[in-house]
């Protein structure tokens, strides 16, 4: 009973990082961008956060600017597919090297050429927790499902949400009543980066405490693939990352080794059952209509 | 517009890219206090001032040139593979099975070895072809879900006694009879390294002191024959248009489902080549654990997009971001500036071919202005 406790706890702090990212993406393809370029968003998220939140000794600040400068290099990303109607998944392959590039470039400027930075006093503390972490749960876990219950009542409760929707539906129609598809996609782009940046936030300031090299490995493209395994609706999408996060919480429970499986037999396993899910399923996956269509006047 | 002239922008397009992307990387170091000059001279010297750094060069291009066409191949069908690593592991897995657990003479090891590791990774591609065609499973995401299960499947693999090699959290090697290296046995025997370090010549010195393997000459047979496929072959143009027009290729007869299988198996074949050359070309010609992907997959994607998707620009734009990834390290020994830099300056390269549309903006531009005075 105690082990449930502990892998719950370990698993919400393992999605909150993929819930943040998965929810940009949600934004950004049901606005008509897709946002291959999560991976580098999130590392330079996470690095951002952990630096600034080392140096400025609070957390809390380190994650808003973690949000902050997943916001700033995703412009990058909306000028290119908005503006110049860029091929979205080639921009997309580019952000990916320039986040993780200048996350690398400039640890090593600040922290005395390491390619990770030093650990923070505090980590972002949970909410609730007790002495042997039967019961935890995360701030970020908490904010990270807050966000999806935000999200989805924006897209299908709001004007707002609707024309989001809409322009990466029918870009044409929303055109035709005087809205900016342009403005939509451009603000959705930037949406994703903000969340990317504090989903990487969330794991270099809550799961560790410090950036590394492997800190962000792989994590935008596991959200990449919620995002498609929840078909685009964020309650789904949530489930996809928590499935992940379980994941991850099971290689980390069972590395202990007091079981007798082979934890890398058993981190094999959501990717298995991912795949078995959508085998029956088996129905259209179907991207939102415009999705990854550049559009022009 | 004819072929050539669409060819002739590509190109002018990604060389200005380049150009625009060493200027930012320039900006990039003088805002961080190094010299830009030194730097790009240090990338420089550290890429061609020794035979031995040209062979290095060489090597580390096979891999990405191979996962270059493999994106290549499946995008042409409209397809995106993001599954090149865990293709590229199950070759690499195979050919360490193959290599150090079944006995064969020299050449026909090697032989069995990459027939089998591309055999199993076309199987992969052919698994993720059919699960799209027939359950509509999104080929990005069970990709994805194929690299993290090959990736704790290699780590569990060198676990087991049967592959784990005793003391070292690695599988056994490969036999020598399966290296694909050049003159691989005898440069290792004393009468070899005699006769290498007193010959003197640039080439006995890639022999003496890099993993100088035939990679890189399949990698470039490889490229010729995707080249002819798409070029010359009704299958290639059969495969191509399946990603030109879904539609049309179904309403023309073109049996698109199988096409699509195909291409994902051709697209997933080359990547496990590129597994298993690593594992029969370079030390330490054995498995090892991974905590995260090695990243050839995805560097397999920039080479595609820097070679314009076209096979025979792979190679080039292979060994270009071998050069700037292997002459980076110089950067960071001689100036002290970051290695990284390079990732930036090759980022804003594919950014800028992404917005390529804004050189045609410019050029107009300057042009109209010409015209007006």
């Amino acid at each position: 009973m105690n082990s449930i406790g502990v892998i719950l706890g370990i698993t919400l702090m393992y999605s909150a990082p993929l819930v943040f990212a998965a929810m940009g993406g949600v934004i950004s393809e049901k606005a008509g961008v897709i946002n291959i370029g999560i991976e580098g968003m999130m590392t330079f998220g996470a690095f951002t956060g952990a630096a600034t939140g080392y140096y400025l000794d609070n957390p809390w600040i380190g994650f808003l600017c973690a949000a902050l400068a997943g916001g700033a290099i995703s412009i990058l990303h909306a000028v290119a597919c908005v503006n110049f109607h860029a091929n979205q998944t080639i921009s997309g392959v580019a952000l990916n090297l320039i986040g993780t590039g200048a996350s690398l470039y400039l640890a090593r400027i600040l922290f005395d050429g390491a390619t990770q930075t030093l650990p923070l006093k505090k980590k972002l503390p949970k909410l609730v927790s007790n002495a042997d972490g039967t019961i935890s749960l995360d701030s970020t876990a908490a904010i990270a499902f807050i966000l999806v219950v935000l999200l989805w009542l924006y897209l299908y409760r709001t004007k707002g949400g609707l024309r989001l929707m809409a322009a990466g539906e029918h870009p044409e129609a929303v055109d035709s009543l005087g809205i900016s598809v342009e403005k939509i996609r451009f603000c959705a782009v930037i949406a994703s980066g903000i969340l990317a940046g504090a989903g990487g936030a969330a794991m270099s300031l809550a799961v560790v405490s410090s950036f590394s090299q492997t800190v962000i490995s792989g994590h935008g493209y596991i959200a990449l693939a919620a995002v498609i395994f929840g078909r685009w609706n964020p309650a789904s999408v949530a489930l996809a990352c928590l499935l992940f996060g379980f994941s991850q919480s099971l290689v980390v429970f069972l590395g202990n080794g007091t079981i007798t499986i082979p934890s890398q037999v058993l981190a094999m396993l959501p990717y298995v059952v991912t795949i078995i899910v959508l085998i029956v399923m088996h129905g259209e996956t179907r991207a939102p209509k415009a999705s990854g269509v550049p559009y022009e006047k | 517009m004819n072929m050539e002239k669409l060819i002739k922008i590509q190109l002018t397009n990604i060389i200005l890219a380049t150009v625009v992307g060493f200027i930012l990387g320039g900006i990039v170091l003088v805002l961080t206090g190094y010299n830009p000059l030194e730097a790009y001279g240090a990338l420089f010297s550290g890429i061609f001032s020794k035979p031995k750094y040209i062979a290095q060069v060489v090597i580390k291009s096979t891999p990405i040139i191979l996962t270059g066409l493999s994106f290549l191949v499946a995008f042409k069908s409209g397809l995106f593979n993001m599954g090149a690593e865990g293709q590229y592991l199950t070759g690499s897995i195979v050919a360490a099975i193959v290599g150090s657990k079944l006995d064969f003479p020299g050449g026909i090891h090697f032989l069995a070895v990459v027939v089998s590791a591309v055999t199993a990774s076309a199987l992969l591609g052919a698994v993720i072809g059919i699960l799209k065609t027939k359950w509509g499973v999104n080929e990005v995401i069970s990709c994805i879900m194929f690299n993290w299960f090959l990736l704790y499947l290699n780590n569990y693999l060198i676990t087991t006694p049967w592959l784990k090699k005793p003391n070292a959290e690695a599988s056994y090697e490969i036999h020598e009879t399966a290296w694909s290296l050049v003159a691989g046995k005898w440069k290792t025997t004393e009468k070899g390294i005699a006769a290498l370090s007193g010959s003197g010549s640039p080439f006995a010195e890639m022999l003496l002191r890099t993993d100088l393997n035939y990679g890189i000459v399949i990698a470039v047979i490889v490229a010729v024959i995707i080249y002819i496929l798409y070029k010359k072959t009704t299958t290639g143009y059969r495969l191509q248009s399946v990603g030109a027009n879904i539609n049309a290729s179904r309403l023309s007869g073109i049996p698109v489902e199988k096409n699509i299988i195909c291409a994902m198996a051709l697209s997933a074949a080359i990547s496990g080549l590129a597994g298993a050359l690593t594992i029969t070309g370079m030390m330490p010609h054995r498995l090892s654990q991974l905590r995260v992907h090695e990243g050839y997959g995805f560097s397999g994607i920039a080479v595609a997009l820097i070679g314009a998707n076209s096979p025979i620009g792979c190679i080039f734009s292979g060994l270009f971001y071998s050069m700037l990834e292997y002459g980076s390290s110089s950067i960071q020994s001689k100036t002290g500036a970051a290695s990284e830099i390079m990732d930036l300056v090759i980022g804003t390269i594919i950014f800028f071919i992404a917005i390529s549309s804004l050189f045609r903006i410019v050029l107009k531009k300057k042009k109209g202005e010409s015209k007006h005075e």
